[in-house]
C-alpha cells in the first residue's frame, strides 16, 4: 500500500507527509505521472489561493494523470486540494477545477463571523461516508479557509457551521475532500487518515 | 461555532525550554519537543514556540525543533522570535510551522508583514505585541521583549496590522505579565473592538478563573499561556474542562 503525495509546490506537503509516516503508511512526494499509477492511494493537498494552484498544477503536466487515476483508486484533497476537485472556484476571477465533483467554489459570507474561518469547529453529519467511521458525535477538527464548495447535499459527508451550513467533507465515488486540516486535526484527524488509507 | 483555544506557549533558548519572569530571571527546562508532545496530549488546540536565540546558530538548532515536533504532534505550530524576513518566514513554514509570530520586526519593518501576507497566506501571519498603559490613558506597544518603548499607539498599530493582512494579534499585556492576577481584560476589549482579525490573549493567568473571565468578559479567540502549563501548576486538560462546565465551547 502506498499513498503519493501530489507535489505542486503547496506548503503543507510535508505536514500530510509526516501524519502518514506518523499512523505507519508508506507515501512518496511526486510530480511523476507513473508514481500516481503505481500509487494505491493519492492526496491533493493544499495552501493558498485557487488559480495560483491550479496553475502550479497544470505546470506538472499531472492533470490528465489525476483525472484518470481518481477513477480507479480513492483520491483525497485537502482544504485547497478539496477545493480544486470541483468545477470551478471564483477566488480571484473564474477558474476551472479538475470536475470531479460537480460544483462551485465560492466565498464565504457568514453575517458577524471572521473571514478566514480559523480554527477548531464540529463536523455534522450528513451522508454516510466510510471516511468519517468510528469518529465521536460532532468530533472538532482545524479549518483554515475563506472559500467554501457550494455542492449537492448528496456528495456531502459532513457539514460544519460558520454562519450556515458549510461543506466540510465531500465525496462522489472515489474521490474525496476534506476543507478542514485531518494532517492538524489531532487524533480525529489521525483516524481520518486511517479511514482514508483503509477504503 | 469555532471552539475557544487553549494555547501553551514554550520558550526555547539553544534548543532547550526555558521560561522568563516578566522577561528576566531565565530558568532552563526540558526537550521542547516532549514538552509539545505532552501539551499535545493535554488537548493543546495550538502549539507556540518562541525562539529566544539571538545566534544565527541557534535558529538551525530552533528549525529542528520545529521539524522534529512536526513529526509527532499534529495540531497547528506556530514559531516566533528573532523572524526579520520573507526567507526567515519560508524556512520556519518549511520546517514545519503553521503560523510565524513576528513582533518587534514588524513594527520596524511593518511592510514585512504585508509581504508575508502575499506570498504565504493571512493565515499564517500572527503579530505578537507587548503592550503597556501610558500616562495618557491609553496604550503604548513596546519593542525587544518589553524594554522598548516605541512611542507607537496601541489602537493606530492594530489596525495597520490587520490593513497589512496580519492573520491573528497575539496581545501580550506588560502590566499583567507575570503578575498571575488575569488577564488584561481592559486591554484585549479595546484591540478587540478595533480588529476583526482574531485575538490571542496572553499575559496574566495564574488560575482557572482566569480563563473563563477572558471569554467570559472579551471577545478573545485563544488564551495563551507558558510557565502556568510548563510548571504544571494547571494542564490545559484542567482549563478545558473547567471551561466546558463554565458553557464555553473547546475542543475536547
Amino acid at each position: 500500500m502506498k499513498t503519493a503525495i501530489i507535489d505542486y509546490g503547496a506548503g503543507n506537503l510535508f505536514s500530510v507527509k509526516n501524519a502518514l509516516d506518523y499512523i505507519g503508511a508508506e507515501s512518496i512526494v511526486t510530480k511523476d505521472p507513473a508514481e500516481l499509477e503505481n500509487a494505491d492511494r493519492i492526496i491533493l493537498p493544499g495552501v493558498g489561493a485557487f488559480p495560483d494552484a491550479m496553475k502550479a498544477l497544470a505546470e506538472t503536466g499531472l492533470i490528465p494523470a489525476i483525472k484518470e487515476q481518481a477513477a480507479k483508486k480513492p483520491l483525497l484533497g485537502i482544504c485547497l486540494g478539496m477545493q480544486m476537485l470541483f468545477d470551478k472556484s471564483f477566488e480571484f476571477g473564474e477558474t476551472d477545477g479538475l470536475g470531479l465533483i460537480p460544483g462551485t467554489v465560492e466565498l464565504m459570507t457568514p453575517p458577524d463571523l471572521l473571514i478566514p474561518q480559523i480554527g477548531w469547529n464540529r463536523l455534522i453529519y450528513n451522508e454516510k461516508c466510510a471516511l468519517l467511521d468510528g469518529l465521536c458525535e460532532e468530533p472538532y477538527v482545524y479549518f483554515v479557509h475563506s472559500y467554501a464548495a457550494k455542492c449537492g447535499s448528496r456528495n456531502v459527508a459532513a457539514y460544519t457551521d460558520y454562519g450556515g451550513n458549510v461543506p466540510a467533507c465531500v465525496f462522489e465515488g472515489s474521490v474525496y475532500g476534506c476543507q478542514f486540516h485531518p494532517e492538524k486535526s489531532g487524533e480525529t484527524g489521525l483516524t481520518i487518515l486511517r479511514n482514508f488509507l483503509a477504503l | 461555532m469555532l471552539a475557544k483555544r487553549i494555547i501553551p506557549c514554550l520558550d526555547v533558548r539553544n534548543g532547550k525550554v526555558v521560561k522568563g519572569v516578566n522577561f528576566e530571571g531565565i530558568r532552563d527546562v526540558g526537550d521542547p519537543v516532549e514538552c509539545a508532545f505532552e501539551y499535545n496530549k493535554q488537548g493543546a488546540d495550538e502549539i507556540v514556540f518562541y525562539d529566544i536565540t539571538a545566534s544565527h546558530e541557534g535558529r538551525g538548532v530552533m528549525l529542528d525543533v520545529v521539524r522534529e515536533t512536526a513529526k509527532k504532534v499534529f495540531v497547528p505550530l506556530c514559531v516566533g522570535g528573532g523572524i526579520g524576513s520573507v526567507e526567515d518566514f519560508r524556512d520556519t513554514l518549511r520546517a514545519g510551522a503553521d503560523k510565524v509570530s513576528i513582533n518587534s520586526q514588524a513594527v520596524k519593518n511593518p511592510k514585512l508583514i504585508s509581504d508575508a501576507a502575499e506570498i504565504f497566506g493571512s493565515q499564517c501571519v500572527v503579530i505578537g505585541i507587548d503592550a503597556k498603559r501610558n500616562s495618557k490613558g491609553g496604550y503604548s506597544v513596546f519593542i525587544n521583549g518589553g524594554r522598548m518603548d516605541m512611542g507607537l499607539d496601541l489602537g493606530d498599530w492594530v489596525r495597520e496590522i490587520e490593513e497589512r493582512g496580519a492573520g491573528e494579534i497575539c496581545l501580550n499585556s506588560i502590566d499583567t505579565d507575570g503578575t498571575k492576577a488575569g488577564f488584561d481584560t481592559e486591554m484585549l476589549n479595546f484591540v478587540c473592538s478595533r480588529v476583526k482579525i482574531p485575538v490571542i490573549a496572553s499575559g496574566g493567568c495564574g488560575k482557572l478563573t482566569d480563563f473563563s473571565e477572558v471569554f467570559d468578559k472579551t471577545p478573545a479567540s485563544a488564551a495563551l499561556a507558558a510557565s502556568l502549563f510548563h510548571f504544571r501548576e494547571l494542564t490545559v486538560g484542567e482549563v478545558k474542562q473547567h471551561l466546558k462546565t463554565r458553557g464555553i465551547a473547546v475542543r475536547s
